[in-house]
């Protein structure tokens, strides 16, 4: 039995004195493809922030690829070399060009030499079909080709795990697609572990291993997208996809 | 499992007092530190300074040396001094004059300040209150005594600086932004010059300009007295700060909003008058007040050139040679003042800033 | 010229000159204005020049050649009551040059530290700073100088009595003093080694991007370029047979002989200037640094850079755009408020031009002078801002 490669277990977090994740149990394997989905409020970025310490925890242990994240720096370090994360407001640099955001992070964590890591870049680049960018400035593009440069630049650090927190819910809608497709494509790749915030239900029945649902701080329930869609079991579950699937 | 697991406290390490303490004073080690030697300083300067300045104080000493025996600060000077310092050498009997002239002052500001008066009372108000005020101050009609303005001082006369300074200023300033922003060239460089000129140097060489020039620009036999060359001057500079300010307020007014006007058939002055400046004018109030802040301070200058202001009149107070060497009591007096006006008038124009933002927001 | 009655007509209609014609109205107003700010003008100089002529003051800037016949305070070069007003306006310029150019280093140091407190996680360092500018901004300047002013003069003791509590350094009502060092070689060839750190700084900053660069190493800038300032003028005083004498200031009578002066005008201005406009630059920096939005050191964050590094190569970049120019317009003001050192009797340019225009009656060129001065730097300074604004923008769509 393969040991999982996020674990976490009994985690809770408060805002002041407000609770927010309860009692979190979660266990991922390599290369599964997770959606987690729920009403807003209900800590599903709070969860997934958690994961890269962007968030810190106050009770409970969160595990990733073996390594215990705790206070000490090293070790979020380490973490934070094999997790990327992919933000709703894209949080590209504005003042480096398409090519320099994707090669700060090589250049600078992964001490790479420049010529090797724009030659990563520029793969990156071609997988999200915008090479011809690279030389721009992140407000010279539009928001689909700025969320795909993120991802492009989340992909140039090598991760083992990639985080999605609600990466389309800040697009236009005719740009949702573009960047959807790359997260498809990603996912058929295979071997990338991915675990996605998103409202995107399309996504979810075409490439999740697992369907999570989470209200108030807690997981409600998980299932196989078929699953899920077809047979929710608690009845929030089933209030909540009858408000979003219309 | 449809019953929602109840919320549980958090752990106590990390809230209430205890959680604060952690949190807020020694998250880190350097924090730590830092907390440290701030607790340090504070403990070395101010119990000496409670102890100089209200334990081994003396209120209510009859003389210098009497006051200086205690060995702690002598607000007895101030005690005896407040009159000179407040309201300069005005006639002692008449004080009540300069004071509730200060006190319309204040009251016009705090009302220019209320969103309640932003309309036609506004235009009205203020030229009303400035004609009551100079009626207090000079007399000579109404039964009330003559008083020629070199007897004003103090604190009135630093109030009425700074008020009528940028109330003329307003109008001059507001028509130098629409001449910057115009396109006629000629229009546009004078104003541009003026501007550029005013704002590149300092409010002493405009007060020494205009005390030693001023005299020299008049035809033979006509004379300017100190106090309006002052005027004159702290106006002058005034408008070209609130001309830049103005404009940024035109700037941030979307175009669409004077080609409204323009399809309406809206001449410039109607344009101007109605759409445009109410609504400029509304944007800008937050550095308005800061301007009014500066103005109000910088009136302190007018020292330089001999004008009995706040600051001056606290100079004069301190040459009495029965009671010599208070500066320190006499200077945290007058900051207390000033501070007590212009911390009240930012702070104002803070919240006043939040509140129309929300209005802003769609 | 096509008659526009005519058919066809090949060319724009005649225009008849009409009130109606906006292009007219331009013109017309212009034209006014000018003629306008002319004839005043015209009337205040033909006053002036009658007012001067009868109350015999002359005009032209010739009276700089003669003596001025008065002793000016402080001055960085020899000047006594012989030299030439022109020498006196120029004592006046270094003067203020002098208090403008340590009052920026100083105020930019204190303000950008009390700016980052400001912000500290810290409770009780965040509320001390903000009680600091609080207090600092709402108190006028001339207030805080006389202030400073009082506290050296009426509350230090005498020289004899002088508050000594570093070895060397005496703080009386007559000034700070303070060692300085001799004129021994050793002194000149370590502020040789000092300059020598900066190009050798340049160079190790140069050749290390290359390294990295090429093999992805990177090389501590920060420690080297540290460890140069330190040794390089150390090395310079060593070679120079590290002499330990200083010119260490001596209680002769009833002063001090020896050593440097701070004088207790120069002192008072310059503590006066730097922490008023240190209040008013931490402002600054706090806004530039809440200008940066949280998402950026997120994913920064995210990638797995430190947060130096953050600091340095994302946070920093992004929040000197929008510190750069509200701090150039805070180092002009210091530079205009340098003028008050005419209250308190520190010889700057407006209280030697002052002085000047005194003595001589030529109020004028007096003020001329002092305004053709700050125009200077201001216009510099502004021009300065202009391109590096231009230069640094964000390129946006």
């Amino acid at each position: 039995m393969v040991a999982p490669i996020i674990e976490l277990q009994s985690v809770n977090k408060w805002y002041g004195e407000f609770h927010v994740l309860r009692n979190i149990n979660l266990t991922v394997k390599k290369g599964e493809r997770i959606v987690v989905c729920g009403p807003s409020g209900s800590g599903k970025s709070t969860m997934i922030r958690c994961i890269n310490r962007l968030e810190e925890h106050q009770k409970g242990h969160i595990i990733v690829d073996g390594t215990e994240l705790t206070n000490d720096l090293k070790n979020i370090d380490a973490i934070r070399r094999e997790v990327g994360m992919v933000f709703q407001h894209f949080n590209l640099f504005p003042h480096l060009t398409v090519l320099e955001n994707l090669t700060i992070g090589p250049i600078w964590v992964l001490k790479k030499p420049k010529a090797e890591a724009e030659e990563t870049a520029m793969k990156y680049l071609n997988r999200v079909r915008i090479p011809e960018q690279a030389n721009k400035y992140p407000g010279q593009l539009s928001g689909g080709q700025q969320q795909r440069v993120a991802i492009a630049r989340s992909l140039c650090m090598n991760p083992k795990i990639m985080l999605f927190d609600e990466p389309t819910s800040a697009l236009d809608p005719e740009m949702v697609k573009e960047v959807l497709d790359v997260m498809v494509g990603l996912a058929e790749e295979g071997g990338m572990t991915m675990i996605c915030v998103t409202h995107e239900m399309g996504f979810a029945r075409k490439v999740a291993d697992r369907v999570i649902f989470m209200d108030r701080g807690e997981i409600i329930e998980q299932n196989t997208p078929d699953e899920f869609f077809s047979n929710p079991q608690n009845e929030r579950t089933q209030l909540f996809l009858s408000q979003i699937l219309h | 499992m449809t019953t929602a697991t109840e919320s549980l406290p958090p752990p106590t390490a990390s809230t209430g007092p205890i959680g604060w303490i952690r949190e807020r004073l020694f998250s880190s080690p350097l924090n730590t530190i830092l907390t440290v030697l701030s607790v340090w300083l504070i403990l070395m300067s101010l119990p000496p300074f409670i102890e100089w300045a209200l334990i081994k104080a003396n209120f209510t000493a009859a003389t210098s040396q009497e006051c200086r025996a205690g060995g702690g600060a002598c607000w007895a000077f101030i005690g005896v001094k407040y009159r000179l310092m407040l309201f300069g050498l005005y006639p002692y009997d008449e004080q009540w004059r300069p004071l509730l002239a200060s006190i319309f002052l204040i009251g016009l500001i705090v009302a220019s300040c209320m969103p309640r008066f932003w309309n036609l009372s506004i235009v009205i108000m203020w030229p009303v209150g400035l004609v009551l005020v100079a009626i207090l101050m000079w007399g000579g009609i109404l039964g009330l005594k003559y008083v020629e303005n070199t007897l004003w001082g103090g604190l009135p006369l630093t109030l009425i600086l700074a008020t009528f300074g940028i109330a003329l200023a307003f109008p001059f300033g507001v028509m130098l932004a629409l001449g910057r922003r115009s396109r006629m060239p000629a229009i546009k460089t004078l104003c541009v010059l003026y501007i550029e000129l005013i704002r590149g140097v300092p409010l002493i060489s405009m007060l020494f300009m205009s005390s030693v020039m001023l005299p020299l620009f008049l035809p033979e036999g006509f004379s300017i007295d100190k106090l309006l060359r002052a005027q004159i001057a702290i106006i002058l500079f005034a408008a070209a700060y609130l001309a830049e300010v103005v404009r940024g307020g035109l700037q941030a007014i979307p175009k669409g909003q004077y080609e409204g006007a323009d399809s309406l058939g809206l001449s410039y002055g109607q344009k101007m008058g109605l759409v445009i400046l109410p609504q400029a004018l509304k944007i800008v109030i937050p550095p308005l007040v800061s301007l009014f802040i500066a103005v109000f301070k910088d009136t302190s200058l007018v020292v330089i050139i001999g004008i009995y202001d706040l600051m001056q009149s606290t100079k004069v107070a301190l040459t009495d040679p029965a009671w010599r060497g208070f500066s320190i009591e006499a200077y945290i007096f007058v900051s207390v003042i000033y501070f007590v006006f212009c911390y009240s008038m930012s702070k104002y124009s803070q919240n006043l800033e939040s509140r129309l933002a929300t209005g802003h927001k769609r | 010229m096509a008659d526009f009655q005519g058919k066809g007509a090949q060319s724009a209609p005649q225009r008849r000159l009409s009130w109606n014609d906006p292009d007219v109205r331009s013109v017309v107003y212009q034209v006014v204005a000018v003629f306008t700010v002319g004839v005043i003008a015209w009337f205040l100089i033909s006053n002036t020049l009658h007012n001067l002529s009868i109350r015999n003051i002359s005009t032209g800037f010739d009276f700089l050649g003669r003596e001025s016949g008065f002793a000016i305070g402080e001055s960085p070069i020899a000047f006594g009551p012989e030299n030439t007003y022109a020498r006196a306006v120029l004592v006046g310029l270094l003067n203020t040059i002098r208090v403008a150019v340590i009052g920026i280093i100083l105020a930019t140091i204190l303000g950008t530290i009390i700016g980052i407190a400001r912000l500290s996680k810290n409770w009780l360092i965040a509320k001390l700073s903000m009680i600091y500018v609080e207090v600092i901004r709402n108190v006028p300047l001339l207030l805080q100088l006389f202030f400073w002013y009082a506290i050296i003069t009426e509350t230090l003791p005498g020289p004899r009595q002088a508050v000594n509590l570093l070895p060397g350094v005496f703080m009386s009502n007559r000034g700070i003093k303070v060692p300085a060092p001799t004129d021994h070689f050793a002194f000149d060839l370590a502020a040789i080694g000092f300059l020598l750190a900066f190009v050798l700084i340049f160079l190790m900053v140069h050749l290390a991007k290359k390294r990295q660069d090429a093999t992805g190493k990177a090389f501590p800038v920060y420690r080297g370029g540290l460890a140069l300032l330190i040794s390089m003028p150390l090395l310079g005083w060593l070679i120079g047979g590290a002499p330990l004498e200083l010119d260490v200031p001596k209680l002769q009578g009833f002063n001090f002989v020896g050593g440097a002066t701070l004088t207790p005008e120069f002192a008072a201005l310059l503590f006066g200037l730097v922490l008023y406009t240190a209040g008013f630059i931490a402002e600054v920096v706090r806004a530039g640094i809440q200008a940066v939005s949280y998402g950026q050191w997120e994913a920064a964050g995210a990638l797995g850079l430190s947060r130096s590094q953050t600091l340095r190569l994302i946070v920093l970049p992004q929040s000197l755009r929008v510190i750069i120019p509200p701090m150039t317009s805070q180092y002009l003001n210091l530079t205009k408020n340098s003028s008050l050192a005419v209250a308190i009797g520190y010889p700057d340019i407006v209280s030697i031009a002052n002085t000047t225009l005194n003595q001589t009656g030529q109020a004028i060129e007096g003020i001329m002078i002092i305004m053709a001065v700050y125009l200077t730097i201001s216009l510099s300074i502004s021009f300065f801002m202009n391109w590096y604004n231009k230069h640094i923008a964000l390129v946006e769509r």
